[in-house]
């Protein structure tokens, strides 16, 4: 948990000194982002607030990384290259969405399938427990 | 009476049957049989991209080998398929998620844009130069092989698709089991191209969410670069002009981005233009100028543009202190 704080803290720091290098970071100017949110939903009134809300929720996606095999260090990295609708899509799906790989676990899983399949139509006769329907 | 009514039942059962069947699976390639029959106008018959490179892939690793190969063949990154590895593998998945590959592009200085789920997109995607990122489901729905390849030619006589796929430099797969594993895999492809390129087949929403995507982290000249190109490209989009003077008054062109903001504002009347055209005079030193754009943002705040008003009241704050520069 201390670990997730501090790292919230980095993140804070580091949007925060980035925001105070830009010369047009000045109070009132309007990003490329929310005009472009604006046209896609004219109802909804532009939130500027939320935003460093959801810059908290980063760290959440690091350890989330982490908890799946990805090391410290590349996880924080990646967390932080993410948009914030792309890290809330990521929380979302990252059980879920396809994740591309030559499974040499699917193609094992795949061969006895097909194997019991033609065991059970009598094609073949691989394991013991299969009976054919012929 | 009975007969005719049991017969009229077995008839309605048997064209429910029919209507409803490709609903639940496609059997032919639709696609592909339109493709070769009636291909887009001014497309060639056959393209192979022979410059890209080729990583062959170890296993697991599909999604950094390829987009090793995207990188390095526009001369974007030297990363290795093993240096990339530690960018988008997810060890628990045993493989890579979509969204973490067109991030890591991003971050390798590539602006990556999805294109349309259609064969047609990715032909002309080719056709333009352009190889494209494709995500493949080899297996089957129950039981999913996914697999990214990169897809660098087609030839519309031998009816194929030319792909540097897992360990195979040059594979050729029919363009009908192209067509069943890409749209059983979502139909998903992904440009990946350096700043100042666009994709030729993508949609306008698809081109501008990969602009802000790349300039909310690349260096302002850089970002210019791609606004400069998406603003010549689409002249009547207002975020792209937004975009673009943001990145030049980053890059320190603010009288280039006085002229953008102007334009845009007078084209589009648009609150936000006129706010931020405000501001920029305001820092340039030109307090008259500034206080003419924040009445004009003022004036469409009030008749059309309510949203946009907190943003204009702290503008009228910020121009009563002196600019900060």
């Amino acid at each position: 948990m201390t670990r997730t704080r501090r790292f919230a803290v980095q993140i804070l720091c580091a949007s925060l000194a980035w925001a105070g290098a830009l010369h047009s970071a000045q109070a009132g100017w309007i990003a490329a982002e929310e005009v472009a949110a604006a046209q896609a939903a004219p109802d909804q009134a532009p939130q500027a607030a939320q935003r460093l809300a959801s810059m908290l929720d980063r760290a959440d996606v690091a350890s989330a990384l982490q908890a799946r095999g990805v090391n410290v260090q590349a996880a924080r990295e990646r967390a932080l290259s993410l948009s914030d609708a792309e890290a809330a899509q990521l929380m979302a799906q990252i059980d879920t969405a396809p994740a591309g790989a030559d499974g040499l676990l699917g193609t094992v899983v795949f061969i006895f399938v097909l194997l019991l399949i033609t065991d059970v139509l009598g094609f073949t006769k691989v394991f013991p427990f299969t009976r054919s329907i012929r | 009476m009975n007969r005719l009514r049991r017969r009229l039942a077995a008839a309605a059962l048997l064209g429910g049957a029919v209507t409803a069947l490709p609903g639940c699976a496609r059997w032919s390639a639709v696609q592909a049989s339109a493709l070769v029959a009636q291909p887009p106008v001014g497309l060639p018959p056959r393209v192979n991209l022979r410059a890209v490179p080729f990583f062959p892939q170890t296993p697991l690793h599909c999604a950094p080998a390829a987009l090793a190969t995207l990188l390095q063949h526009h001369g974007l990154s030297r990363a290795t398929p093993d240096e990339l590895a530690d960018a988008v593998f997810l060890p628990a998945r045993g493989g890579s998620l979509q969204l973490e590959v067109a991030v890591a592009a991003r971050r390798h200085g590539a602006v990556a844009t999805p294109l349309p789920p259609r064969l047609d997109a990715l032909v002309q995607e080719v056709a333009a130069g352009h190889p494209v990122l494709v995500l493949l489901n080899l297996g089957l729905g129950v039981q999913p092989l996914w697999h990214y390849a990169v897809l660098v030619g087609y030839d519309l006589q031998t009816r194929e698709f030319i792909l540097r796929s897992g360990t195979e430099p040059e594979q050729r797969l029919g363009l009908a089991t192209f067509e069943h594993t890409w749209v059983r895999g979502g139909s998903w492809a992904l440009a990946v191209l350096p700043p100042g390129e666009l994709p030729r087949a993508a949609s306008d929403d698809a081109l501008l969410a990969a602009a802000l995507a790349f300039a909310r982290q690349a260096a302002p000249a850089v970002a210019r670069r791609h606004w400069l190109a998406l603003s010549r490209h689409r002249p009547a989009s207002l975020p792209a002009a937004m975009g673009l003077a943001h990145a030049q008054a980053e890059a320190g062109e603010p009288d280039a981005a006085v002229a953008t903001l102007q334009a845009a504002a007078q084209r589009h009347d648009s609150a936000a233009a006129w706010n931020n055209l405000a501001l920029l005079h305001w820092q340039q030193g030109r307090p008259d100028a500034a206080h003419e754009a924040l009445a004009q943002a003022m004036r469409r705040v009030q008749e059309a543009e309510p949203g946009w008003r907190s943003a204009v009241e702290s503008t009228r704050q910020s121009l009563r202190v002196a600019p900060s520069r």
